[in-house]
């Protein structure tokens, strides 16, 4: 095993995005992120979920740069890449890690034809022979689940399934190592997310892909990941192995989360208990952290808590 | 309110699109009755249709919409107005381009009462306080006064559904209204509206593309694909022994929880509505299409009181079909742990 192999190939350490907005001279702080650690290992998948305006999406756009991180420091392949950007740096992040986005209207441009959509980043990155980006195109047009043909048209005659497709395309082509999705599927009827998760699935193995996987919809996430992190109100409170955290989830938070999961089964529908998280208790600035449970599982919570969670663990 | 033959379709640019294609329904005193398809199934035209809101080039071909004992198909929009908002309610799919973003939320609940009922300011003013507490808006003084940015998605959906419940009405027709939530704020709405509808004697007509979202709501079913119904009964029939393809297909596409198998998914995409194939719609997208299916539409076959389907595996000459393994596991699985529960 090489060095490369015993570091994760993206590392977040104590990362923190904190928004500032001035209002009749009071500046309120927005904490969207804060100190936030974690890995990711090459050719993982790793889930991140949480409700809206949690922080999950800043995390994703700071990691490749949208947003400059107010302090910690992110890694790639061993790399820093969260000091003062550079031409350098936005071309290593690009070559790297491609987004995929929630909306697949509002992410495509509409006058754009397919084409030029996918073939925009192959452009930038210096393929100016017109025939080699065609045949680029139309070769992971193919490989998404759509046709060759499919190029000239625009993204409105697409279906929404399709069209998140065409971004799955456009990530793919310039052939990054890795992939942050950011709620792939959230906008799509049930029986197409089951088409997009499943060929992301796909992709991911033929393409040796790492990927970040956001979603506020616990089951999704765990469909697709090894490891999943919980996030509530920019920190992250559980992290584990998907299935630890299906079982045993320990923080209350991931518990409403899972609760709150719809399964097509009237009766235990009907008998079953939902779980409402409401919020964390006082305790002194300072007192929680990060925590293992057992290796591989830890909790956000004090000295305490951790005593309490491992007693529940093994119950 | 009985819904019979239902067809409506839409005079377009590349043709005529039909929409809903021979629909009937009846709902009960009481009850909720989901209507389940993907887009573009005619669920959402079929709501249109009951409250007279299709757009201009739309048109009930033919049906009847019976409620009260009288034909809403053939109401002209003055009639409307006695049913719309009063009898019959709506809760919209998206709660932010549902409400005026430049109202405060008191007024456009007030505007409800005042205008459809004809209540006095203050006394409107006391009823939609008493409706925001109903559906759970806390601290009601202080946002009857805000607007709709000032609050989230959830308590957004509250809001529209406070102005729904308005007028007291006897339907309530929810058109996907968890749909561009998150699920924990998604269970949260269910449980109000699944509350309001007990305390209220309301009727529920629920509108969704995802089965488990109706799990514990509905009281029966019918699945819809391209403009027509293709299964319903009890919410049990469709769960437990759900018998045409295409219900199998979209049980099979819901993440299950307890396995990591790979997702079913629906090969293909909703047919063109302009141009039909012959015979059963879905065919060229079901593995166990019969010849048959090619040819002639399915009618309904009754498998019990409650329980009908349109797919030719039900005819006495077709051949045996076992719904897809995955999906019988599961519900095995969760017939044992129900068992496992009881005892």
């Amino acid at each position: 095993m090489s060095a490369e192999e015993l570091r994760p190939i993206l590392e977040v350490e104590n990362l923190s995005k904190h928004f500032s907005s001035k209002r009749r001279g009071r500046t309120t702080v927005v904490k969207a992120v804060d100190g936030v650690s974690f890995g990711i290992w090459k050719g993982e998948t790793f889930g991140l979920v949480g409700e809206s305006g949690c922080g999950k999406t800043t995390l994703g756009r700071t990691i490749i740069r949208l947003y400059a991180p107010t302090s910690g420091t992110i890694r790639f392949s061993g790399r820093e890449v969260s000091g003062k950007m550079t031409g350098a740096l936005r071309k290593y992040l690009t070559d790297n890690i491609a987004m995929i986005f929630q909306d697949p209207i509002a992410s495509l441009n509409p006058r754009m034809t397919v084409q030029e959509i996918i073939g925009e980043g192959l452009k930038i990155r210096g393929v100016t022979d017109e025939s080699e980006r065609r045949r680029r195109v139309e070769y992971m047009l193919e490989r998404v689940g759509l046709q060759a043909e499919h190029a000239t048209r625009y993204p409105h005659e697409f279906s929404g399934g399709q069209r998140q497709r065409i971004g799955i395309a456009r990530a793919l082509v310039v052939e990054p190592s890795m992939i942050i999705a950011d709620e792939p599927v959230s906008a799509l009827d049930v029986s197409v997310q089951a088409q997009v998760i499943n060929l992301l699935n796909s992709l991911k193995r033929e393409f040796h892909l790492t990927v970040m996987f956001i979603a506020h919809n616990l089951s999704v996430v765990k469909y697709v990941s090894d490891r999943v992190g919980v996030m509530y109100y920019g920190k992250l409170v559980e992290l584990a192995e998907s299935d630890e955290i299906y079982h045993h989830p320990l923080h209350p938070y991931t518990k409403a989360l899972l609760s709150a999961v719809p399964q097509p089964d009237p009766h235990s529908e009907k008998s079953r208990r939902r779980i409402f998280y409401e919020g964390p208790q006082a305790v002194p600035e300072g007192a929680l952290a990060m925590r293992e449970v057992i290796p591989g599982h830890s909790v956000y919570c004090t000295e305490a808590g951790l005593a309490a969670y491992r007693r529940e663990r093994d119950a | 309110m009985r819904v019979d033959d239902l067809s409506v379709s839409f005079r377009a640019y590349a043709g005529l699109v039909k929409a809903v294609r021979g629909v009937s329904f009846h709902l009960d005193k009481g009850e909720t009755l989901a209507i389940v398809g993907e887009s573009g199934s005619g669920k959402s035209v079929t709501m249109k249709a009951i409250l007279g809101i299709l757009p201009k080039n739309g048109r009930i071909d033919s049906g009847s919409i019976i409620y009260d004992g009288q034909d809403l198909a053939k109401f002209t929009e003055q009639e409307f107005y006695q049913i719309r908002g009063k009898k019959i309610s709506l809760v919209f799919q998206d709660p932010l381009s549902a409400l005026n973003p430049i109202m405060i939320v008191g007024k456009q609940i007030t505007e409800a009462l005042t205008l459809s009922l004809g209540m006095s300011k203050e006394r409107a003013k006391v009823r939609a306080l008493e409706l925001m507490n109903a559906v759970g808006i806390p601290d009601c003084e202080t946002r009857f006064h805000q607007y709709p940015f000032q609050f989230s998605g959830g308590m957004r959906q509250r809001v529209v559904i406070a102005i729904a419940l308005a007028s007291d009405p006897e339907i309530l027709i929810c058109d996907e209204p968890t749909t561009a939530l998150d699920v924990t704020i998604q269970a949260r709405i269910l449980e109000l509206i699944k509350e309001i509808k007990a305390q209220r004697g309301l009727s529920i007509i629920f509108i969704t593309h995802d089965l488990g979202v109706v799990a514990n709501m509905a009281d029966r079913i019918a699945v819809m694909y391209a403009g027509k119904i293709v299964e319903m009964g009890t919410s049990d029939d469709i769960f437990y022994r759900p018998v045409h393809p295409y219900t199998w297909a979209l049980l099979s596409s819901i993440p299950d929880l307890d396995t990591k198998e790979a997702l079913v998914s629906i090969p293909g995409t909703t047919p063109d509505m302009i141009h039909l194939p012959p015979g059963d719609a879905f065919s060229p997208r079901n593995k166990y299409a019969v010849a048959l299916d090619f040819e002639r539409e399915p009618p309904m076959f009754r498998v019990s009181d409650t329980h009908c389907a349109a797919t030719w595996l039900l005819h006495p000459n077709a051949p045996k079909v076992e719904m897809p393994e995955l999906l019988a596991n599961r519900i095995r699985r969760n017939a044992e742990e129900r068992i496992a529960d009881e005892r």
